[in-house]
């Protein structure tokens, strides 16, 4: 075993070999340079409030960025030792013009292998310390928890459904939720696997199919609307399956559930009321009414957005290129597969035949099916 | 003297259908490596040209689905694999002093079953639409309710025969490694490459039998209506991610390993030193193929496996870092103290470290599963494999290219435009993935189609883009210099680097057919070296010249893989109207499946009832060809 001293042996510098090495700095610097930037940038834009898993509003969230915090700290310090020494070495130990003499066949060094076999057996303990504590709290089941707020989610293609077993109701593609509370979710999918996640609050859970059905627990800090996105792979319009959570006082939500249990408006127009009723209820349910297949029509003109994709301007999120709902409402309606390629609604005008007039009356009386809280 | 032997020797195409060189099966590798690796590229940039700017409709969203699934099949099974492959068929048997691989019909039989599996699946394309469900297929997506056309039957039955090659492959290599080394050369004597080749066999042994099985699953769900993974039928979805990714996380050390062992040659030679803690780059590269099996299940952190499961797997995953760490450390205190040359090899091997450093800092981070609700399946998820895959193990294979390609064809690679082609490559690399870690952190799932505006994420992917098309250029530059390699005379020195360490530089540059006039006798590690350090020009033979045994060329494998390929594409349709009832009679009673079944077990029949002992190559014979390599 060759000795310590060895593997440290630093050929002698001579002055004029200091122009050549000169230039090599700049060639580190220049691999490092991606690295700033992408520093640079983490620092200017951590993404939108509402989005980013960089500005938790959640107390997940929090816990989560706090230990991707530790393991960043301690990747960069590993990062940055190895590209040290990788640097030394690359301007230390070039082959000079005319250097031929063979260099010392190092075999290894005891000292120096145990060194870097035990700091990064440490570094990971400290990770999975954090990380075991971590997955029991994120892994507690607060679905007998009285304070907690129970949701079921059922995902679909491409739309989610929420249903609030202690209160009789079910809405769709906004989950409403009070703030400070622990919120309760089992989670299931209708027809392929999807994944529910909402960055800012939480990280991801799956929706399986029965017999692997999920529990998971979210909880907003402050009243706001949270973006949410499937993140499995679900099929073509797998881009477009958002959905909403509504962080709203408890006095709010109470209100929002008092208003889901009013009984249904349907359109005051009789003969739209009978299309409405025919057409769109057959799959479609507002209030007590109509059936279970597609997403829960209650109040939808006091969502964020139409087909989860088309945001309203009249919602709370302050959206950037948003529509007023009604026109919303009418593109979903004009051609449902333009905005979600292979979702499961038929057209309203191809398959269903209904008129401009209707689709339009339809949308207008859907855009003013507010829910007030 | 009359020659001694009375094999028929084919010419032109039909040599190459034929052949069972090793040296010649890996070029055959290479070509299709390569052409996979193309259309996989192509693939890619189709995709970040969609996502260069949001709400684009440059491709639509099914088309979008089959271009990330087949890029993802593609890269993986078609493209880099066979490359390893051919640097494995290239090198192993030269370097532990062998004149061919254990199984040399094995080996072409191997290489043809892989490129038929491979065109099957491409075929796709062209024939009602590629598979659309992601590389992994999960199910009730890839089920007959969901994946209407015939995509993920042609991922199925195209991997099930590509898959078989590989299988093949790897008992080949450990039976060549296990019997065939040279007299002297012990276990610990062998070179850095030919272990990690071990190694990665003895994965591909283990972990390909998985995946068959799975494959074999869904498509029995497919075509004939089985219920594995069925909930309505008493299936589970779930069970397919157990499978799929207990073959699918050795899969990335099958892939990593190998390039692994390209670095460690190549930075020893151009350092002029022996590898750092040999006996250490050994055992840790056991140990990570080991814990390789061990942590399939961080893949499914967010299924719902319990907190007890994904703590474990969490740890399991942590702990690979430790013999990756010594790897890294290894390769730095190789240099330390040598006399680094920067070759177009060396930048290659020089910019894998950093870059997969990076790559191995961010899989420690997803190792972590409350952290990794957050990551999975985002932007973060997919710059993460891309380091530890382009920049783990394309960077090696660019390495490894440059530094055997004067052994494979005897010229060499330019080095001017070779430090070009690495300087774009890696600075497009660098830039397509670098930026997408920020993408997955502010929101952005990954395998979408589109982004909305005005979510932050539009800058950085314009950026992404333009580094894609940057490694593009790179990839371009490196098929100029390998035209240009090829209008140099060939032939140059067998020990070209001059600083070669192993058995394969100890022999002209190509080797002749039979590589070694006498299998040579190993002194110690870094053989030639050590030869060379004692003033002797090339190895002490270890045995006197005599005759050679050659296998025969056969054209079977190719028949036998042909076979298949009939056998899976008639499987494929069987339960489809044609309006045809010709068609429909063929496809639906079997016949097709029957016929390419017939040609495959015919050819192997032929196989067994005539012997062919091979034939011989004469002492005087050998002079000959001597004379004129040298």
């Amino acid at each position: 075993m060759t000795g310590y001293t060895t593997c440290l042996y630093i050929p002698e510098k001579k002055t004029e070999k200091w122009g050549r090495s000169m230039m090599k700095p700049w060639k580190a610097v220049k691999r490092l340079v991606p690295l700033f930037a992408g520093l640079s940038l983490l620092l200017s834009a951590c993404g939108r409030e509402d989005l980013s898993v960089l500005r938790p509003q959640g107390t997940v969230a929090e816990e989560q960025l706090g230990l991707i915090k530790l393991s960043i700290t301690i990747m960069v310090a590993v990062m940055l030792i190895v590209f040290g020494i990788a640097a030394f070495v690359w301007i230390k130990f070039r082959r000079k013009p005319g250097q031929n003499e063979v260099p010392k066949q190092v075999e290894g060094n005891f000292k120096l292998e145990v060194i870097w076999t035990a700091i990064p057996l440490v570094l990971v303990l400290i990770l999975a310390v954090a990380t075991v504590q971590k997955v029991f709290a994120f892994g507690e089941n607060y679905s007998a928890d009285k304070n907690a707020v129970k949701v079921k989610v059922t995902s679909h293609l491409f739309w989610w459904e929420f249903s609030y077993p202690d209160y009789g109701i079910t809405t769709a593609q906004d989950l409403v939720i009070p703030t400070g509370k622990k919120i309760a979710l089992e989670l299931k999918t209708a027809d392929v696997l999807h994944s529910f996640w909402v960055p800012s609050l939480a990280g991801k859970t799956d929706t399986n199919t029965d017999g692997t059905i999920n529990n998971a627990w979210i909880e907003a800090k402050n009243e706001g609307v949270y973006l949410g996105k499937c993140a499995e792979l679900c099929g073509p319009s797998h881009a477009f399956m958002e959905f909403k959570v509504k962080a709203v006082s408890d006095d709010e939500f109470n209100a929002w559930v008092d208003a889901m249990k009013a009984p249904a408006v349907l359109p005051e127009d009789p003969a739209v009321a009978e299309v409405f009723k025919n057409q769109c209820l057959t799959c479609h349910a507002v209030g007590d009414q109509g059936g279970p297949i597609g997403p829960n029509l209650t109040g939808i003109g006091s969502r964020e957005s139409v087909a989860s994709i088309l945001l309203n301007a009249e919602g709370e999120g302050n959206y950037v290129g948003s529509k007023p709902a009604k026109d919303n409402m009418k593109e979903w309606l004009m051609d449902p597969q333009a905005v979600k390629p292979g979702n499961k609604m038929p057209s309203p005008k191809e398959d269903l035949g209904l008129t401009d007039d209707e689709i339009n009356a339809i949308a207008q009386y859907l855009a003013d099916y507010k829910l007030s809280y | 003297m009359a020659h001694a032997h009375t094999v028929k020797r084919h010419k032109g195409l039909m040599d190459w259908l034929t052949t069972v060189d090793h040296k010649k099966i890996a070029i055959l590798y290479l070509i299709a490596g390569g052409f996979f690796f193309g259309i996989g590229g192509i693939e890619a940039l189709l995709i970040r040209v969609q996502l260069a700017k949001p709400m684009n409709d440059f491709v639509t969203a099914q088309q979008f689905n089959e271009l990330i699934t087949m890029h993802g099949t593609t890269m993986i099974f078609l493209g880099v694999m066979p490359v390893i492959f051919a640097l494995m068929n290239a090198v192993i048997p030269l370097q532990i002093g062998a004149r061919d691989v254990a199984f040399p019909f094995l080996n072409s039989l191997g290489f043809w079953t892989f490129l038929f599996g491979g065109l099957l699946l491409n075929l796709s394309w062209i024939l009602g639409g590629a598979p659309d469900a992601g590389w992994t297929s999960y199910t009730p997506l890839s089920s007959t309710t969901y994946s209407l056309t015939h995509g993920v039957d042609f991922y199925t039955i195209g991997l099930q025969i590509a898959g078989l090659g590989t299988l093949i492959g790897g008992i080949n290599f450990l039976a060549t490694i296990i019997t065939m080394r040279a007299p002297g050369m012990s276990f610990m004597r062998m070179p850095m490459f030919t272990w990690t080749t071990f190694v990665t066999s003895t994965m591909i042994l283990f972990a390909f039998p998985a995946i068959t099985v799975g494959l074999v699953l869904l498509t029995f769900d497919r075509i004939l209506g089985a219920n594995f993974f069925d909930v309505a039928q008493g299936g589970n979805p779930v069970l397919w991610q157990h499978i799929f990714w207990i073959f699918g996380h050795p899969e990335v050390y099958i892939l990593i390993l190998p390039a692994f062992g390209v670095i460690s040659e190549v930075v020893s030679t151009f350092s002029r030193k022996r590898l750092f803690g040999y006996s250490s780059m050994v055992f840790a590269t056991i140990l990570i193929a080991f814990l390789g099996f061990m942590v399939w299940a961080h893949h499914m952190f967010t299924t719902g496996m319990g907190p007890v499961a994904n703590a474990l797997f969490s740890i399991a995953t942590m702990l690979i870092a430790v013999p990756t760490g010594i790897k890294i450390f290894n390769w730095l205190f190789t240099m330390w103290g040598g006399q680094i040359r920067f070759t177009t090899a060396n930048l290659f091997a020089s910019g894998f470290i950093p870059t997969f450093v990076m790559g191995g800092v961010t899989g420690v981070m997803l190792a972590s599963a409350p952290a990794d609700y957050q990551y999975h399946d985002t932007y973060f998820v997919v710059a993460h494999f891309h380091y530890v895959i382009v920049g783990g193990l394309v960077l090696g294979l660019f390495a490894g290219l440059h530094y055997w390609w004067p052994k494979m064809f005897g010229r060499v690679l330019n080095e001017k435009l070779g430090k070009v082609e690495f300087w774009t490559f890696i600075i497009g690399f660098h830039m397509t993935f670098f930026v997408q870690h920020f993408l997955g952190l502010i929101g952005m799932q990954r395998r979408v189609f589109t982004y909305l505006p005005n979510q932050g994420f539009d800058t950085m992917n314009l950026v992404s883009t333009i580094g894609a098309f940057l490694m593009g250029v790179g990839v371009i530059i490196f098929l100029v210099n390998v035209v240009l390699s090829f209008r140099q005379p060939k032939g140059v020195a067998g020990d070209v680097w001059e600083d070669g360490r192993t058995l394969e530089w100890a022999i002209a540059s190509p080797p002749p057919e039979y590589n070694f006039k006498q299998t040579p006798l190993v002194r110690g590690i870094d053989a030639f070296w050590k030869e060379k350090m004692a003033g002797n020009k090339e190895m002490t033979p270890a045995e006197p010249v005599g005759p050679i045994h050659m296998p025969s060329p056969t054209i079977l494998p190719f028949m036998m893989s042909v076979g298949l390929f009939i056998a899976g594409l008639g499987f494929m349709f069987t339960n489809d109207d044609f309006g045809n009832s010709v068609l429909n009679f063929l496809f639906g009673k079997y016949i097709i499946t029957g016929l390419g079944l017939a040609i495959t077990f015919g050819c192997m029949l032929l196989r067994s009832l005539f012997d062919d002992h091979g034939w011989h190559i004469d002492p005087d014979e050998l002079n000959d060809k001597e004379v004129k390599a040298s």
